[in-house]
């Protein structure tokens, strides 16, 4: 019943960071800039290792990029995983390019289980699964949550969110969307990608960092893969949203609720 | 020609509100590029849902299946992939809601289409429509062009007014070919609330990690002045509240006339869905909270005692 389980890593800006655009709109300023894996993609990497850890199986992480989105497969080996892939790619990656490089690795890895963030922070595109799961002609769970807490005692346990079938051949996915809750039964392999709420990663270990160094990190060339590489989406031009003018204290409720009556006239 | 698809989505029997403002959509950009508007409306049983888009100048496409009837991206995409090759559609698009964001990409990806998420204006000039949409948790504004036949979008509703009324269009039955599934629709369970939906009220009320998981006076506030109750990230990874109330980069995106925010402290990710709202109200203890730089109105202080007292002064209908 072991679960083979690909998970996909991005690199990107850590969210603390502050993001600005650089003055000709050309990208933004990425002086003083930290960069860490997708935090969605943490949480992808939690629910392999839970799932393998009940189950047993393999997980191996995927990072699509130039030659630092190691660090983000070195981190989720440290967290726990067995493997990991770098797909070499110096170009501009979209949603359509990524799922069509994922496409390939899939092929060549045959998982049961593709894990993929629901959405990377910088691009915040929230595609490369689904478009996976099309080109691949498989189930789709979008957007994998639980409703327990993520303070709560099953979450303490790392019991997964996603629930493997007795038989091991179907997945039950719950997934938070507008107007309630739905449960997904996808027979396997299916394409997953998850949500905030679904877990809270672990930290990796002394002993999981010192053991990531000896892990198995393979490299290959996007371009050696067959897959269509020409960026779809391009970007022509970046700017600074308008700032919002705010700042203005008021003294006490008395105040607020003059301001809110008689100037702002939203009450 | 350059015609737009619009995907619907209809809601216990009825249009949902996000729909019209992606039919808005589409009626600037069918009027931009001189294309023909369709829609197209996905279910089991939504005939009289088909019937009230007809309005609005496009040609609305009813696929009424059982094998439909589940909002389920698998078997919606290649009925939508189909309609649009049938009808010529250069451009696809949805709103941004759940639904909306699980099946465009699907479907984009069977019509080798680009696809560029949450869009908020239709920028560049001509017959080249550049995507605008925020990246970055809204702290990047980028124009993108998709460089592929078909084009795919989802709408963010906040920034697009609903369709305007036009010219009565015809009500077609929609090819509908499902292949066999390879998922199994188990259960819906729907979360009913007495308050207007986040994304739709006039006035949300948002708490965050400083309500330690009391929402009561929250709730009050709400109800004193029908609005809908909001949260931050915290909020919902306590387990406090349900997490379609999670405001935020990634969760709703909100612009309502007045957005209250209670015990949150401003992160960049959750004042990306919320710093559309027309005025907005920060009350948090902390007088250094990064909210009150973007707050129209800030009230340093204890939301346990302020927001009872707005309760109050809300209740007596005046401040004199
Ligand atoms: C990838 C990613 C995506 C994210 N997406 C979102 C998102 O969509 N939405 C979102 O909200 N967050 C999101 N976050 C989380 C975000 O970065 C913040 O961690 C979160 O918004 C903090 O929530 P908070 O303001 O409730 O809590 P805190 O930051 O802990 O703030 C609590 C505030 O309450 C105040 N307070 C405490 N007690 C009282 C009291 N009695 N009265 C008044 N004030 C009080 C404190 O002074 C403090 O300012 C995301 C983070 C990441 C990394
Ligand atoms: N370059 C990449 N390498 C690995 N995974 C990626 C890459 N880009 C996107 N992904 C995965 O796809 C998910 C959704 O990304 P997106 O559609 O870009 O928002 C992310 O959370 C990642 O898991």
């Amino acid at each position: 019943m072991a679960l083979k389980i690909l998970v996909t890593v991005k690199r990107v800006e850590d969210p603390e960071s502050k993001i600005r655009v650089k003055p000709d709109g050309s990208g933004i300023v990425t002086d003083g800039v930290n960069y860490k894996m997708n935090p969605f993609d943490e949480i992808a990497v939690e629910e392999g290792l839970r799932l393998k850890e009940a189950h047993g199986g393999e997980v191996v992480v995927v990072s699509i990029g130039g030659e630092k989105s190691a660090t983000e497969i070195r981190a989720a080996l440290a967290m726990g995983a067995d493997r990991g892939v770098l797909v070499r790619h110096d170009g501009p990656l979209d949603p359509v390019v990524v799922s069509a490089i994922l496409a390939k690795v899939t092929e060549l890895e045959k998982p049961d289980l593709i894990l993929l963030g629901k959405q990377s922070i910088d691009d915040d595109q929230n595609q490369a699964g689904q478009y996976l799961a099309a080109r691949l002609g498989l189930p789709q769970g979008t957007f994998a949550s639980k409703t327990e807490s993520l303070e709560s005692e099953a979450e303490q346990k790392k019991v997964p969110g996603l629930k493997l079938a007795a038989d091991g051949k179907r997945l039950e996915v719950l997934r938070e969307i507008d107007g309630g809750l739905e449960t997904l039964d996808l027979s396997l392999p299916a394409v997953v990608t998850v949500d905030l709420r679904l877990n809270k990663p672990r930290f990796a270990s002394l002993p999981g960092i010192m053991k990531a160094k000896k892990k198995e990190l393979k490299e290959l060339q996007a371009a050696s893969l067959g897959a269509d590489l020409t960026p779809k989406v391009v970007v022509r031009a970046l700017a600074s949203p308008p700032a919002r003018k705010g700042g203005l204290k008021v003294a006490d409720v008395e105040e607020l609720w003059k301001k809110l009556h008689e100037e702002a006239k939203v009450l | 020609m350059s015609n737009v698809l619009i995907i619907a989505e209809a809601f216990k029997g009825q249009v949902r509100r996000a729909s019209l403002h992606a039919l808005g959509a589409g009626q600037q950009l069918a009027r931009r590029t001189g294309g023909t508007l369709h829609v197209v409306l996905l279910g089991k049983g939504i005939g009289e849902a088909a019937k009230s888009l007809a309005g609005y100048g496009a040609t609305v496409h009813a696929a009424d299946h059982d094998a439909l009837a589940a909002p389920l991206a698998e078997a919606h995409a290649p009925v939508v992939a189909a309609l649009a090759r049938a009808i010529g559609a250069t451009y696809v698009g949805a709103a941004a809601t759940t639904y909306g964001k699980d099946l465009t990409p699907r479907a984009a990806a069977l019509l080798d289409a680009a696809m560029a998420t949450e869009v908020t204006a239709f920028a560049g000039e001509g017959a080249t429509v550049l995507f605008r949409r925020p990246m970055w948790a809204g702290n990047v504004l980028a124009d993108v062009e998709l460089v592929t036949a078909v084009k795919a979008f989802t709408i963010r509703p906040t920034e697009y007014a609903q369709a305007t009324a036009g010219a009565a269009g015809e009500v077609k039955a929609a090819a509908v070919e499902v292949p066999a599934l390879k998922t199994r629709y188990v259960s819906f369970k729907e979360v009913k609330s007495e308050r207007p939906e986040l994304t739709e009220a006039r006035v949300v009320v948002s708490g965050g990690r400083g309500t330690k998981g009391d929402f009561k006076p929250l709730e009050a506030l709400a109800d004193a002045l029908g609005g809908a109750l909001g949260a931050s990230r915290a909020a919902v990874d306590a387990g406090w509240v349900p997490n379609d109330w999670q405001v935020g980069q990634t969760g709703k995106v909100v612009a309502p006339d007045l957005y209250v925010a209670a015990g949150i402290s401003g992160a960049i990710q959750h004042v990306a869905g919320m710093k559309g709202s027309k005025v907005i109200v920060a009350i948090n203890k902390d007088p250094e909270a990064p909210i009150f730089q973007i707050a129209d109105y800030g009230l340093v202080g204890d939301l346990f005692k302020v927001l009872p007292e707005l309760v109050a002064k809300v209740k007596a209908g005046s401040g004199h």
